[in-house]
């Protein structure tokens, strides 16, 4: 049995990008592996569909290592609530054209560690966090850093949607309003249609933008936040499983979003539905135990992963 | 898989246990309802006793009194009466000795007693009205005297009621009541001034209390840090607030009266101690409508980077409003009704005229009350009853504005 | 990677161990078709051989059970890594273990057309190629159902004596047809027999290779042919 092409199955065309449009090669039918992302390919190689890869990296590898500096790059990173260590010296990038999914059991640190990346732990008193997170190479938790100003690059969305009791104008107009990105009216308007537009709400909510937020449908309250994260023009989404409270016709639309979204912004997501992390990241890191276990390639983990405990976690022997 | 016997559903000892639950879920929802129906009935007693006794103090008796002005003793010049000094003129006039004559004139001997002051300040009012009447004879409603007004009743002298029988009386809402001010005759006795003192006094304790109630609270539940002295902060508030009143008043007296020598039985000083009362009532209220703000407000808040101050005014405390504006009602409800703490610090005082500012010597309803029920004068009796239904209808009004407001923002939800 | 426990939904580990048994059942009968249709063929036995033709069709039947056991796998339980890979494996060494009854079908047909060809030496190697033919089956499937990769390599290693007795076999009835041109109707037919054997062996490192992908998740490189003529040159 030859190798020509890679087993990772080639992408299905998406919409972000125009140079998405060819599809490549032959394509199989796994449902269950993420596609791989088709961005290098238009800057990196020959754009014609590649029928192999352009230096056959052992996995198969024709990604590319992507061309720029990660976005966000945590070395060493530990967690202690009091005396419980909740995160022992977890590394990892997020690159800005990648989702980066973390999976894991319950209370294995992965939501501790996405709370790292914006500093949201400050606001538990008994926490306390050691290592460097550098987003663009700065330190963010040195003092030079405004934390006010971090968290409107880094944004975040929550498990259960929760938009603010106001307007849904309101809603995502807070955000530019106090760090004042928008100087009159007509300026805010214009962010709001298009942080609403890029959430894929501006058509339900384009009549009803003084109704309140909080009356909107689960999924829709849901793609309000993320509006609200867009409004403040962050350069990291950081999304703490933010399907898990949606029902399945909500989730595969925030899914489709998050696909539409790669390519602005480096993206972030934590999950317990390890389906939602292969259908959605290119990069997958799982933790357990407040360790960081294994980091690689969405493929390839969700194939043929290395160490013998994320197999058994993701196979169902976990327990 | 799992074998036993299966449960007998309808057997009879299930039966009686269901029975037994029907049982006692009735004798519960009689209890709750024999609860309700005893307060209530207290209240509608309370409301039915005082809102009878005073209806009664709102309406006054009014007489019929023949006056023949040309043939009267009165020195009393008409064009003095179109001038500024109509009142001085009205005093010197000797209204009183004319009137008594009128009536002794009209219905024997020591029909006098059937008009006093009310009577004389409503006749000066009709002559500086219309200075014509001097030159009439005409037949004039008269307020009558308290004593006879007592009498009308059928609570009074025998004397007076028989002497009475013998007039020309009827009853019609007394509308000195609601805008005069203390006085000896109970009569002309009104409440305005003590309404007015009320007012300045809830006033001044409201701007106290309120702010630095509501800022602390904000304080201490969102900045502060959390060690042994918040703790230590906490109890004591917590304890402030079920202090005995009079023990405020004593600090008034001995604070706000003898070192900082401010005006005595001022709506200020009620009001400095009054807000030192209502305070903790406000913080404790305050803080627990702010713990209960959820924390996905303030994580979503934090997360579009607003910065702490801007999370707690923008969004936790507009949620928490409607939890603090009920602190604050009960707050305001318990210092409406506050006596002792006011007495001590000199606001039992006979104020005869209604207070002009908050550093002017004032009282507060329920002081007026308890000084009116002091009074030997029978007229006040329903005069006190009437007091205390306009304060129960003061703290109603108050307390409308309260929830109305407490409404209005609990919508946004 | 072997696993280490069971999953934590066990009707997930019957359905696994239901497929792999299946694969054994077909594994069984595919062995036993090719022994009893050389039996048959030795012994001039046409009432075996009619048997062993009705006999693939069981396994036809089991191939379908199999293929649709898989598919219903792969939607239900959403299986990852390992298990996906074993899934995917039992799928394609059914359809390769079909092929090998169907060679068996295949010499059995041929049974009638070679009653009278006497006692040559051909005859007498193929049960003994046949034997190991069929003992690599056996073996590799076991290796499949006991995930053991390094089994799977060993069967591997075996084709090439298969290809030997091939090689053997072809050169001699050759000679044998060169010689008597009457032989040749049925040394063809022979040639043919000898073929569908040396097949059976070369599936079966097929499904090692697949077995190997399965507990291991790597692709084997080339592997080694016994019987490269290209590379070899002309015999």
């Amino acid at each position: 049995m030859k190798q020509t092409t890679p087993v990772t199955p080639n992408p299905s065309p998406s919409a972000a990008t125009a140079a998405e449009a060819k599809a490549k090669g032959p394509s199989t039918t796994d449902p269950t592996v993420a596609p791989e992302p088709e961005r290098n390919r238009a800057e990196v190689i020959a754009p014609q569909g590649q029928t192999h890869a352009p230096t056959p990296v052992a996995s198969g590898e024709h990604e590319g290592a992507s061309h720029h500096a990660p976005k966000m790059r945590a070395r060493d990173i530990s967690v202690f609530y009091g005396e419980k260590q909740a995160l022992k010296d977890v590394s990892i990038e997020i690159h800005d054209d990648r989702v980066t999914a973390f999976i894991g059991p319950s209370g294995c640190g992965k939501s501790t560690f996405l709370r790292c990346l914006n500093r949201m732990n400050d606001t538990i008193p008994s926490a306390r966090v050691t290592g460097d997170i550098e987003i663009d190479g700065e330190n963010i938790n040195s003092s030079k850093m405004d934390v006010v100003q971090l968290r409107a690059r880094v944004g975040m969305v929550f498990q259960k949607p929760n938009p603010f009791p106001k307007s849904i104008y309101e809603n995502v107009a807070y955000g530019p309003r106090i760090h004042g990105l928008a100087q009159g009216k007509a300026e805010l308007d214009q962010i709001v249609e298009k942080s609403l537009r890029r959430a894929g709400l501006w058509e339900e909510a384009k009549d009803r933008l003084q109704e309140s937020g909080t009356a909107l449908s689960g999924g829709q309250q849901q793609r309000l936040c993320i509006a609200r994260a867009i409004a403040v023009d962050p350069e990291v989404i950081l999304m703490d499983e933010p399907c898990s409270a949606l029902d399945p016709i909500a989730t595969a639309k925030i899914e489709e979003l998050i696909h539409e979204l790669r390519g602005r912004y480096a993206i972030a997501i934590v999950t317990h539905n390890m389906q939602q992390a292969a259908r959605v990241s290119q990069r997958t890191a799982f933790f357990h135990l407040g360790e960081m276990v294994e980091y690689g390639k969405t493929s390839t983990i969700f194939t043929n992963p290395v160490e013998q405990r994320t197999q058994d976690y993701i196979t169902g022997r976990y327990g | 898989m799992n074998s036993r016997a299966p449960t007998r559903w309808t057997d009879g000892s299930m039966e009686r246990l269901v029975a037994k639950r029907y049982a006692a879920e009735r004798r519960f929802k009689f209890f709750g309802l024999a609860a309700v129906t005893l307060s209530v009935a207290f209240l509608a007693f309370l409301l039915i006793t005082m809102g009878w006794s005073g209806v009664d103090g709102s309406a006054r008796t009014e007489i019929k009194l023949d006056i023949d002005f040309p043939r009267s003793d009165l020195m009393l010049d008409p064009a003095a009466l179109k001038g500024p000094e109509s009142a001085e003129a009205i005093g010197a006039a000797g209204l009183d000795t004319m009137l008594e004559q009128a009536a002794v004139a009209q219905f024997g001997e020591g029909a006098g007693d059937l008009f006093g002051g009310a009577s004389m300040r409503m006749l000066g009012e009709r002559l500086i009205e219309d200075p014509e009447l001097l030159t009439r004879r005409v037949a004039l409603w008269l307020p009558a005297s308290s004593k006879a007004d007592v009498a009308a009743k059928g609570d009074g002298d025998a004397a007076i009621e028989e002497m009475l029988a013998r007039t020309d009386h009827r009853r019609r809402l007394n509308p000195t009541f609601l805008n005069s001010s203390d006085a000896t005759d109970s009569s002309v006795v009104g409440i305005w001034g003590a309404l007015k003192g009320t007012f300045l006094t809830i006033l001044v304790t409201m701007a106290l209390a309120f702010p630095i109630g509501v800022l602390s609270a904000v304080y201490l539940e969102e900045f502060a840090p959390r060690n042994r002295w918040t703790d230590l902060i906490e109890v004591s508030i917590n304890n402030l607030a079920a202090v005995p009143s009079i023990i405020f008043g004593l600090l008034g007296l001995a604070v706000f009266l003898n070192i900082m020598d401010l005006p005595r039985s001022a709506p200020l000083v009620g009001g400095l101690t009054l807000a030192l009362m209502t305070m903790p009532v406000i913080v404790i209220a305050g803080r627990n409508a702010i713990k209960s703000v959820p924390p996905s407000i303030r994580d979503a808040a934090l997360g579009v980077g607003a910065s702490k101050m801007q999370v707690v005014f923008h969004h936790v405390l507009p949620l928490a409003l409607p939890g603090i504006l009920t602190g604050t009602i009960i707050g305001m409800a318990r210092a409406l009704g506050e006596t002792a703490p006011l007495l001590m610090i000199g606001m039992r005082a006979f104020i005869a005229a209604p207070p002009g500012s908050i550093t002017e010597p004032a009282t507060v309803l329920p002081v007026q009350i308890f000084l009116w029920s002091d009074e030997v004068d029978r007229g006040f009796v329903e005069k006190t009853s009437a007091a205390i239904i306009v304060l129960l209808i003061f703290m109603l009004l108050m307390n409308g504005l309260a929830i109305y407001l407490r409404n209005r923002f609990e919508q946004r939800w | 990677m072997a696993t280490t426990s069971g999953h934590t939904i066990k009707a997930f580990d019957e359905d696994l161990d239901r497929l792999r048994a299946l694969i054994s059942e077909m594994g069984g009968l595919a062995e036993h078709n090719i022994r009893e249709a050389m039996r048959c063929l030795v012994e001039r036995d046409l009432k075996g051989a009619k048997r062993v033709v009705e006999e693939d069709r069981k396994l036809d039947a089991l191939e379908i059970e199999t293929e649709r056991r898989a598919v219903q796998l792969i939607a239900l339980r959403a299986p990852m890594a390992g298990d996906l890979r074993d899934v995917v494996a039992a799928l394609k060494i059914s359809s390769v273990v079909e092929r090998i009854g169907d060679y068996a079908k295949n010499i059995a047909k041929r049974v009638p057309l070679l009653t009278d060809i006497g006692n040559i030496e051909p005859l007498s190697l193929l049960p003994e190629m046949a034997r190991i033919a069929t003992e690599m089956v056996h073996d590799v499937l076991t290796a499949f159902v006991e995930r053991d990769a390094e089994s799977a390599l060993l069967v591997i290693e075996r084709d090439a004596k298969v290809d030997d007795f091939y090689n053997s076999i072809f050169r001699t009835l050759l000679t044998y047809m060169m010689e008597n041109p009457h032989n040749i109707t049925q040394s063809t037919h022979l040639l043919f027999v000898a073929k569908n054997v040396e097949r059976v062996g070369d599936h079966a490192t097929n499904i090692a290779e697949m077995v190997y992908y399965a507990a291991t998740g790597e692709y084997l490189g080339d592997r080694p042919k016994g019987n490269d003529s290209l590379e070899a040159g002309p015999q």
